[in-house]
């Protein structure tokens, strides 16, 4: 299965939508995707990992890159996951410290820090 | 003997038809279902660092995935055909062990991420899976882990 990405906007927050497999193939196309939104000016983001079948450390570091490119302009990066595989790779790794992980778009996209 | 071995060219494409091979081999070994997650990870991350060897180190052979059905055990080796330098363990080119991924090793040069994804791989490798050992040689590296398997009762 292939990567699908798919951006709205939501408020000051850019939502993410992400689907498919995260891996080393298709990683490139997130963080090709993240890059472009920091350069068009969007610092708030909410990644929707809802639709996300496979993750990677190839992933995670694309996602910790994403968050470096926001932080450096005063932004956020928020995730949304629910499923435990993928939550398994962010507690094993220690990243649940690093990002914030919300059960909902909507509850991402008014949270404040 | 092994079950079943696959070799690959070191692209990035090839690492998902590793992962679904080794869950497919694990499953009908009698790896619990529950686990199976766990295997296609490891067994993705074991690959993916091999490929950005192959890679960063300019190495045209295959990566090879041994899976291997034991009495009451699973298991997989990855190995990859970059040797170990004579500086020591480490110094192989974009060897995370190195902290210096070679440049363009994550298709990026000089890019952070390439850094993240290199320690991370071996990290969650280590924290998924309970039976891990990696070695490197003259030959080239090794990652051996296994699972253990319920026997499946044969019906007649």
């Amino acid at each position: 299965m292939d990567l699908s990405l798919s951006t709205r906007t939501v408020g000051d927050r850019t939502v993410v939508e992400v689907g498919g497999e995260i891996d080393v193939y298709t990683a490139p196309k997130l963080r090709e995707q993240l890059v472009e939104l920091v350069n068009d000016g969007s610092y708030h983001l909410v990644v929707d990992m809802e639709g996300v079948d496979f993750l990677d450390s190839t992933g995670l570091g694309v996602l910790v890159g994403g968050l470096k490119r926001v932080r450096a302009h005063e932004g956020s990066l928020r995730l949304v996951c629910n499923q435990e595989r993928i939550l398994k790779i962010f507690r094993i790794t220690g990243l649940t410290k690093v990002f914030p992980i919300h059960t909902s778009v909507q509850e991402a996209v008014s949270a404040t820090d | 003997m092994a079950t079943v071995e696959l070799r690959f060219s070191a692209l990035p494409e090839h690492v998902r038809t590793a992962r679904l091979v080794a869950a497919a081999v694990a499953r009908r070994a009698g790896v619990d279902e529950a686990v199976l997650d766990e295997v296609r990870l490891a067994v993705g991350e074991a690959c993916t660092r091999a490929v950005g060897l192959h890679r960063s180190n300019g190495v045209d052979m295959p990566v090879r995935v041994v899976l291997t059905e034991e009495e009451k055990k699973f298991s997989i080796e990855v190995g990859d055909e970059v040797p170990e330098t004579p500086s020591g363990p480490g110094a192989r080119a974009g060897d995370e062990a190195s902290g210096h991924p070679a440049p363009g090793a994550s298709g990026e040069s000089g890019s952070e991420e390439g850094e993240d994804e290199g320690t991370m791989g071996l990290a969650v490798i280590s924290g998924l899976v309970d039976d891990v050992e990696v070695v490197s040689g003259p030959g080239g590296g090794v990652i051996r882990m296994s699972w253990p398997t319920t026997p499946t009762v044969e019906l007649p």
